[in-house]
């Protein structure tokens, strides 16, 4: 297990290098002025330019600038913003409440979308299974922005079971309504990929084999057939933490919550380059590592990885 | 030796003697079954001179049947049709001087104007209609873009292997490792692309970040056809390696490429309403539906079927993609179809 955990960390190396360089590359280096964009458009003086230019190492050689950047990420000196607060800092009190928001979404998702799946799969085509369907896809078609919207005007506005917006707390409970819009997506893939990888399963010599031992249902659904069925679903967790970081941006601009999300999309609005792309290296970071412990789980779901 | 069997004097091999209703040289009288042959029931019955029916064939077979397939290429056809003819749907047109009159602000539905107005005085029908054409080229053409360049990579990876598949797995690791809309808010601030705002930089944007998952499901299917005993037999047969790829290997990978773009033409559309929403997306001056839902948005309470028609239409035309892959996915997949 160690050494295949090694392994993995090697690899994810030449990714992270490659993200952010991808990232500086695409903000840097492509055919444009980033002083002009800095500025907002905005004409300045030849000295702004090279105080700005010598500010974000823009005078020195592509590759010394990539190093400078990737050293200032890894050590978390992520520069100030233009009104001159610490990037590190908004972002430390912008990244628990994202933290907070991102895990009830995955609970969510993956506590009803494996419990659904699992019923639909076992009980396929019969009521539960079509209406779960039915309703999935529509979750699937609707965008997250309208979903949230529409939620919070029924939940928030007319019904008012919850606050429509949350407050600078951020407090779990006020978290449990943007959470849901957040996961709802994700929640009706988990679904159906829980439910094709059960029926899959559900047939397999190992679970006739179970079931014959005298084994009860209960336990051959959880045990046998659950266990096997959750590595797909598992990987698509994973990668599913990136997509959450980007609906993240929406959730959190509609429910006004004060996360990394909100700080990107305000830093967007503004035009503050050198902001986004701290804050997308981070989240590039968090990715990574996410998808790491993915694979460790991986192993773990199914021993036959490890050796592979 | 069995008693009840006849054996032919001059040989003494036993005689084959049995059928029915005849009466053997020693006259004993068999009591067996007429061996009428019993007729083939119409249905069981296989032309065994004509051609097999291709993959291809058997899968619109089982699809035309199908009333999830005909329900959602009818609706596909349908929002094909207004994207490309909006003036047949509506007799206003939303662009003209005349079409957004301030005094009619957040008017409720009224004779002509089924769907009210939104807050700058315009009809919201007329605008939904006309919004199709920008929502359907981005799911289009990006869907277009990306099957080529990653299904050109997925296949040259898969077939060719060794340190070119190394190098684009590596490349596409690298791209996943940036979330879609993260990916594309960052392009859509350069200055190249802020500064020239239309379809194509969309487009453009949604493409680079969506190739690696094609790539990635091309790579998986092409192996999979490389090593089928077909190809071999074209290559022994003094096929070039390329040519195999060609005539061989990719038709017989389209399968899960097919599927996949169709349902993430659908994801795209979403996508480009999620950046117009977001306002890195379309410039604010073309219509589309995701540009309507976002303006829709401080209108919510005062006025929200500004925000439901935009929304039903887009929701209706990606339901109705994720549909048709799925019923494509089924009728391509007999291990699917046989469980269903």
């Amino acid at each position: 297990m160690l050494s295949f955990t090694l392994k993995r960390i090697a690899q994810l190396i030449p990714v992270f290098i490659g993200a952010t360089l991808l990232v500086y590359f695409l903000v840097f280096a492509t055919p444009g002025d980033p002083i002009a964009a800095l500025s907002g458009g905005k004409p300045m003086s030849d000295a702004t330019k090279a105080a700005l230019s010598a500010q974000y190492n823009l005078d020195k050689p592509f590759w010394v600038q990539y190093g400078l950047y990737l050293k200032n990420l890894v050590t978390l000196d992520l520069g100030t913003s233009f009104s001159g607060q610490e990037v590190k800092e908004m972002l430390a009190r912008a990244f628990p409440v994202t933290a907070r928001l991102a895990i009830l979404a995955l609970l969510i998702e993956s506590v009803f979308g494996i419990i659904f799946g699992v019923i639909a799969g076992m009980r396929k085509g019969k009521l539960f299974d079509s209406t779960v369907l039915i309703a999935s896809l529509l979750v699937i078609a609707v965008p997250t922005f309208v979903l949230g919207f529409l939620l919070q005007y029924v939940v928030g506005v007319k019904l008012e079971w919850a606050k429509p917006t949350v407050s600078g707390s951020a407090t779990w409970g006020e978290l449990i309504l943007p959470a849901l819009v957040l996961g709802l997506v994700s929640l009706a893939y988990v679904l159906r990929l829980t439910r094709t990888s059960i029926i899959e399963n559900k047939t397999a010599d190992y679970v006739r084999t179970a079931t014959a031992k005298g084994l009860s249902r209960n336990r051959v659904v959880t045990v046998h057939i659950l266990r096997n069925s959750l590595i797909p679903v598992v990987t698509y967790l994973g990668a599913d933490l990136g997509a959450l970081m980007g609906g993240a941006i929406v959730t959190e601009g509609i429910f006004n919550v004060p996360g990394v999300g909100h700080l990107l999309y305000q830093a967007i609005q503004k035009g503050e380059t050198p902001t986004v792309v701290a804050v997308v290296g981070v989240l590039v970071i968090v990715f990574v590592i996410a998808n790491l412990i993915v694979d460790m789980l991986y192993a773990l779901l199914d021993p036959r990885i490890r050796y592979a | 030796m069995p008693e009840n069997q006849n054996f032919n004097p001059e040989d003494g091999l036993p005689i084959r003697n049995t059928r029915a209703g005849k009466v053997s040289k020693y006259k004993i009288e068999h009591y067996v079954a007429p061996l009428e042959e019993t007729p083939l029931q119409a249905v069981d019955s296989v032309k065994e001179t004509g051609k097999p029916l291709s993959m291809w064939a058997e899968a619109w077979r089982s699809l035309r049947k199908q009333p999830l397939f005909i329900i959602s290429t009818l609706l596909i056809i349908a929002v094909m049709v207004v994207a490309a003819f909006p003036q047949l749907f509506t007799s206003i047109d939303p662009t003209g001087n005349q079409a957004c009159l301030l005094e009619n602000s957040n008017e409720p539905a009224r004779q002509g104007h089924i769907m009210g107005f939104n807050l700058q005085g315009c009809d919201i029908y007329a605008r939904t209609i006309y919004g199709t054409r920008a929502s359907l080229l981005v799911g289009v053409f990006t869907t277009l873009i990306v099957v080529l360049l990653g299904g050109a990579i997925g296949a040259l990876a898969g077939y060719y292997g060794g340190w070119i598949d190394t190098i684009l797995a590596r490349l596409g690791d690298i791209f996943f490792a940036l979330p879609l809309i993260l990916g594309a808010i960052i392009v859509m601030q350069l200055p190249a692309f802020r500064e020239n705002r239309s379809v194509w930089t969309v487009i453009i944007t949604l493409a680079i970040f969506g190739w690696p998952q094609l790539a990635r499901i091309t790579r998986g299917a092409v192996i999979e056809a490389r090593n089928a005993d077909f190809v071999k037999a074209s290559r022994a047969l003094g096929l070039s390696k390329f040519s195999a790829l060609v005539k061989h290997v990719i038709p017989n990978s389209l399968a899960p490429i097919i599927v996949v773009a169709t349902v993430n033409l659908g994801v795209y559309i979403v996508a480009e309403a999620t950046l117009s929403f977001l306002g890195v997306g379309l410039p604010p001056d073309v219509m589309s539906w995701g540009n309507d839902i976002s303006s829709a948005r401080t209108q919510l309470r005062n006025n929200p079927t500004m925000l439901m028609w935009p929304a039903l239409f887009l929701s209706v035309t990606v339901l109705s993609f994720i549909m048709l892959g799925d019923a494509v996915r089924d009728a391509l997949d007999p291990k699917a179809r046989k469980g269903a």
